[in-house]
């Protein structure tokens, strides 16, 4: 029976091809958006996690202060990290590949008539092991240069590209701010970073040859260390909060001054943000949807009032109420599901063409689709009973006079 | 028992209180199966009326409509639309038929809703078309055909559920003399040829003496050959 009324319904639909069309126009945009954004979304945050995991998704880092989860309020007043808290992570906690202190600052950079304006990482060889950094030429620091804070710099491929072209870096000098620095390294490029700064514009130096000569101080702003493989990260931040709770002398009950962050938090503060936008835009063409649903209702009940002659005529050779209520019903529906279907289609291909412009992965969400195609059914549903209803509840006497 | 219709007293009024009126005054009236009646009488005379309660279409206000011995004043719409699929057929003076839709699939039509499968529907529909002279014109649209087949195609879609009783408003009244005669003639042969009780509302007297039977109405009331119904049967 379902399937007659069906067939029934696709032959009303293909008597009047062109208002069948139009009427699905609605439906069709309204999917297609839905589609494209929440494609596109899902495409944006698999590109930013995949960034992000790049930095190494074993890492954590410590931080002064409030995390900026619940507002950096206290920072200022925390006592800054030290070089022993460092080396007491690297000695008291287990599993972990390397352990960098790390300290930032900005300064020109000159070369001959070169100037460049660069960030000065001070820390130690560890940094390259945490963010998983290979040189492209030279050596990394030596113990000694390090014990001793020595002038010496390893450049990211920015900084060298902005200073030497394609001159070769190694052994030549530097300034830095107003120290002379030996290049004794150079980095290979990493590009972007998902926050859309350049990664490789900086110059390593030692962590002590920072304190001392650029910073005159003996902080250390950050403290990032790797997991080894294996090594659940969880484990490793409440190792790390434990130990540094004791060393800052913080009593039970109190309030962390510092915070231990590791990537999967980032990436989720990331995503968040991503994810919001795509729910926004995807609410956004679900409207449209809504409207595409009231187009449909819109043009049903024209259809209802147009075709009043012939539900009379079906009523009068027998047709019973819910045979003809069933009938309207199912024809909104296949329109909306006809409509769902080339809008699937039509955000597909959209956030394909998108994704490809936009640089980020496409990706496909089966759950997605079959969200639109369903909702798309519903709206048929629920928009197409009241034209339906009121076809079905026609007196046939009248329906046959209706001219 | 008996009368394949029998109307006791029936009495159809529109409105209420004042501005109330009889559109049929209680009239009797027994027609048995295999009669052929015509029906007449000036618009406003009461014979639609009385054609749409003959139908199932309506009720009456008052009295008694039995259809094969069924009081259909009694049953639901539903129950009425079943008694119209399962033993009345209807032909229309506009044809009725389905715009862009095939002769075959309009005749095709009430054997759907009866849930008769496809294959057997499509043998019977094509059996219609026969009957009524169509063969060949199956898959023609209600456009391509001209005034005249597509009254056949309705006689078909009419016939084709294998009906008691076929009612016919006005068949001719949009065609000409020529079409008009084949058309009752159609009609005729069906009532001889399969007993089939006709019941036909015409305004033109030339088609009324195809009829065995003719009922005048006027003002809600039957004239004349009121209470006849047997001795009309041997003209």
């Amino acid at each position: 029976m379902l399937w007659e009324t069906y067939l029934l319904a696709q032959r009303a639909i293909r008597r009047n091809v062109l208002r069948s069309a139009l009427t699905v126009l609605g439906i069709v945009i309204g999917v297609a958006a839905v589609i494209t954004m929440v494609t596109l979304g899902s495409g944006a945050t698999a590109q930013v996690t995949s960034d992000i995991s790049k930095l190494g998704s074993n890492m954590l880092q410590a931080r002064v202060g409030q995390g900026f989860h619940r507002g950096g309020g206290a920072r200022g007043a925390a006592t800054p990290f030290q070089i022993a808290d460092a080396i007491a992570i690297e000695q008291q906690i287990h599993g972990l590949q390397a352990v960098a202190p790390v300290t930032n600052g900005s300064l020109q950079a000159i070369y001959g008539n070169a100037n460049w304006s660069t960030t000065i990482t001070g820390s130690t060889t560890d940094f390259l092991i945490v963010r998983d950094w290979s040189l492209a030429d030279g050596r990394v620091f030596t113990e000694g240069e390090m014990r001793a804070g020595q002038a010496v710099c390893i450049l990211g491929a920015t900084v060298v590209r902005r200073l030497f072209g394609s001159e070769d870096p190694l052994g030549a000098t530097i300034r830095l701010g107003k120290i002379a620095f030996r290049v004794i390294g150079v980095l290979n490029p990493k590009g972007q970073s998902s926050f859309g700064t350049d990664q490789d514009d900086f110059a390593l130096i030692p962590l002590r040859t920072f304190q001392r000569r650029v910073a005159g101080n003996t902080q250390v702003g950050t403290i990032m260390v790797s997991a080894m493989d294996g090594v659940p990260t969880e484990q490793v931040q409440t190792d790390m909060e434990r130990l540094l709770r004791e060393r800052r002398n913080i009593a039970a009950g109190q309030e962390d001054d510092f915070f231990v962050r590791d990537m999967k938090e980032i990436i989720d503060t990331l995503t968040g943000t991503t994810r919001v936008l795509t729910a926004l835009l995807g609410a956004v063409a679900a409207v449209s949807l809504l409207v595409g649903g009231i187009g449909i209702m819109n043009i049903m009940l024209v259809s209802v009032t147009e075709r009043t002659r012939e539900i009379g005529t079906r009523l009068a050779i027998g047709a019973l109420e819910r045979q003809v209520l069933l009938q309207f019903l199912v024809e909104a529906v296949v329109l909306a599901c006809f409509g769902g279907v080339i809008g699937i289609a039509l955000g597909l291909g959209a956030a394909r063409g998108a994704a490809h412009f936009l640089d980020i992965p496409f990706i496909f969400n089966p759950g997605i689709v079959a969200a639109a195609f369903i909702f798309s059914a519903m709206v048929g549903v629920i928009f197409g009973y009241f034209p339906a209803r009121q076809a079905a509840r026609l007196d046939p006497i009248e329906a046959l006079r209706y001219e | 028992m008996g009368a394949l219709i029998q109307l006791e007293q029936v009495a159809k009024v529109y409105g209420k209180g004042q501005a109330a009126v009889n559109a049929l005054d209680r009239i009797d009236l027994i027609i048995q199966r295999g009669e052929f009646v015509a029906v007449m009488g000036p618009s406003g005379s009461g014979k639609s009326t009385c054609m749409n309660i003959l139908g199932c279409l309506d009720t009456p206000s008052r009295g008694v409509y039995r259809f094969g011995g069924v009081d259909v004043g009694a049953l639901t719409r539903d129950q009425r639309a079943l008694l119209r699929r399962n033993y009345l057929g209807f032909v229309f003076q506009g044809f009725n038929l389905l715009s862009r839709t095939s002769a075959l699939e309009n005749v095709e039509l009430p054997l759907i809703y009866r849930g008769m499968p496809i294959r057997q529907r499509r043998e019977r529909a094509r059996e219609a078309l026969a009957a009524v002279g169509l063969t060949g014109w199956e898959q023609h649209n209600p456009a391509e055909l001209s005034g005249g087949q597509q009254q056949r195609v309705a006689i078909a879609r009419a016939i084709v559920s294998d009906p008691d009783v076929l009612l016919a408003d006005e068949p001719t009244g949009n065609l000409d003399s020529a079409r008009s005669r084949e058309i009752m003639d159609l009609i005729t042969r069906f009532n001889q040829e399969r007993g089939l009780t006709i019941i036909m509302v015409t305004h033109e007297a030339d088609m009324a003496a195809y009829a065995r039977r003719r009922i005048d109405f006027v003002d809600g009331r039957i004239a004349g050959a009121a209470d006849a119904p047997s001795g009309a049967r041997n003209k």
